[in-house]
């Protein structure tokens, strides 16, 4: 089966039906910026499905588009056309004020150089969503920080500051504050990117701990080992999703599976 | 900074990360710390913001005795007294600019309501991003992202800005104009720290001392450089 469909064969219905199920769709999606050499398109009309409980991971090269594709996906930035559906809503028909708190509740999202306020210590960037989405009732939102810090091993440093631990520390509770809300999805921008190998290797695995708990995760790297790991690899080159793999055993389609069919 | 030492414990043994800094800035001075990589500089910075407690000796910021504080009086003190800020910038990801710059009034107390809103609209219009005020960090550049990051570490009116390497990940045009609002605050009459290892900022700098293995090795005056 192809992942991806064909933009000039098929209409928006019928991508419509098909997807469902999907927990987020992304159809046709294009995203031009304009500068003062002119305007350049960073996606090319991305058509893409993700199911709940997969973990999907997105390869490319720097300037590849996608950094791009995930502020598509979270709402962050705006396609200058296309669809994109999470979780049965329609992120880009959502005023600003809506979608942030849709995006607070439904999407964690975790970046490389972590973004914990540095100034607040790492039990209160945990509760800081919670209190923002108004999420728990406000005396269970220490005890729910407290449990996801220490799921994330970092029991005994929950008074630390941020500046006061190491990378891999910030990033664990960076990924600790993006399941405060408990949300179904998980999206890491080079979650790793900061760290050392073995750092790397333990933020994955919560990556697959929480998948085999529910969650979807979607992760961008440009560490093809790392990507393996994930259920399926998206290769994005150039601002078009050229190839699909699946999980270490899979096979990489040929750039133009989903197009030839 | 009076004889400042920080030791970590490690398995190998205690690692002195400082080892008895002695070290004053003045009032409206931009005062350069520069080392290489590992030589204590981070550390250093977290001594005078407090987010990390010193193995010995004392931290005076504006009379205060830093490390004397407990960690509600410090986390309040250092709210309305010290500016932050880092290379990564560190912005609240699913806050837009607006709110990022609102929190630490937010916290403090200091401006409330109305008034809070109009200044961090303000601070956001000095620093040349009035017009994204509601976007959020990731939709704009790196070098926009430390603007905010500086407009946030402002909102309180601190006396005292700390600025870890704050054009570590900016191109250098980008870092130009990070450095001359740091130029344009000093001016104003803000005390400004600033590690940094551009060799070439460090000598716009009124005074920039060098940290190695914990000890400040040298020491310039831009008057007698």
């Amino acid at each position: 089966m192809s992942w991806f469909h064909t933009r000039s064969t098929e209409n928006m219905d019928e991508i419509e039906r098909r997807d469902d199920d999907a927990l987020i769709a992304l159809s046709q999606v294009v995203k031009r910026f304009k500068n003062a050499a002119g305007e350049y398109t960073v996606l090319k009309g991305i058509d893409l499905t993700i199911r709940e409980r997969e973990f999907v991971s997105i390869v490319g090269r720097s300037g590849s588009g996608k950094s791009t594709l995930l502020n598509m996906i979270t709402g962050i930035d705006h396609p200058t056309s296309g669809m994109v559906r999470v979780d049965g809503a329609y992120l880009h028909q959502m005023d600003e004020g809506a979608m942030a708190v849709w995006r607070g509740k439904h999407m964690g999202i975790v970046f490389q150089f972590f973004q914990l306020l540095p100034m607040l210590t790492l039990l209160e960037n945990v509760m800081l969503p919670m209190d923002f989405c108004d999420m728990y009732a406000p005396e269970e939102r220490e005890k729910r920080a407290l449990e996801l810090l220490k799921m994330v091993d970092l029991q005994g440093l929950e008074h630390k500051y941020p500046p006061a631990v190491s990378g891999g520390q910030q990033q664990s509770a960076a990924v600790a504050r993006a399941l405060a809300n408990d949300p179904p999805i998980l999206i890491a921008d080079e979650p790793t990117g900061n760290l050392d190998s073995r750092t790397a290797e333990r933020v994955l695995e919560i990556f697959e701990e929480q998948v085999a708990a529910g969650k979807t995760v979607l992760m961008v790297t440009h560490d093809d080992g790392l990507a393996r790991r994930a259920a399926r690899k998206l290769v994005i080159s150039d601002g078009e999703i050229i190839g699909s793999e699946n999980g270490s055993r899979g096979k990489l389609h040929a750039a133009e599976a989903g197009r030839a069919a | 900074m009076r004889d400042v030492t920080k030791a970590y414990h490690t398995a190998a043994g205690d690692f002195y990360a400082l080892k008895g800094i002695n070290l004053t800035a003045s009032r409206g001075e931009l005062l350069g710390v520069i080392g290489k990589s590992g030589a204590g500089k981070t550390t250093l910075v977290n001594m005078i913001t407090g987010v990390d407690r010193l193995t010995g000796g004392e931290v005076r910021v504006g009379g205060v005795s830093v490390h004397d504080l407990d960690e509600n009086s410090l986390a309040l003190w250092r709210g309305r007294n010290l500016g932050v800020i880092y290379q990564s910038f560190q912005l609240m990801p699913n806050l837009t600019l607006l709110d990022n710059v609102l929190l630490p009034m937010d916290f403090c107390g200091l401006y409330r309501g109305r008034a809070s809103i109009e200044r961090a609209y303000a601070l956001l219009e000095s620093v040349g991003l009035g017009e994204h005020v509601n976007k959020l960090p990731a939709a704009i550049s790196g070098g926009q992202q430390q603007r905010v990051a500086i407009a946030r570490a402002l909102a309180n009116d601190p006396p005292v800005l700390v600025a870890d390497e704050p054009t570590g990940r900016l191109d250098s045009l980008t870092a130009e104009m990070i450095f001359s609002i740091f130029e344009e605050l000093v001016r104003q009459g803000k005390t400004i720290v600033m590690v940094t290892h551009d060799r070439a900022l460090a000598k716009r700098m009124s005074r920039v001392v060098e940290l190695t293995d914990g000890q400040i090795t040298g020491e310039w005056n831009r008057e007698t450089a």
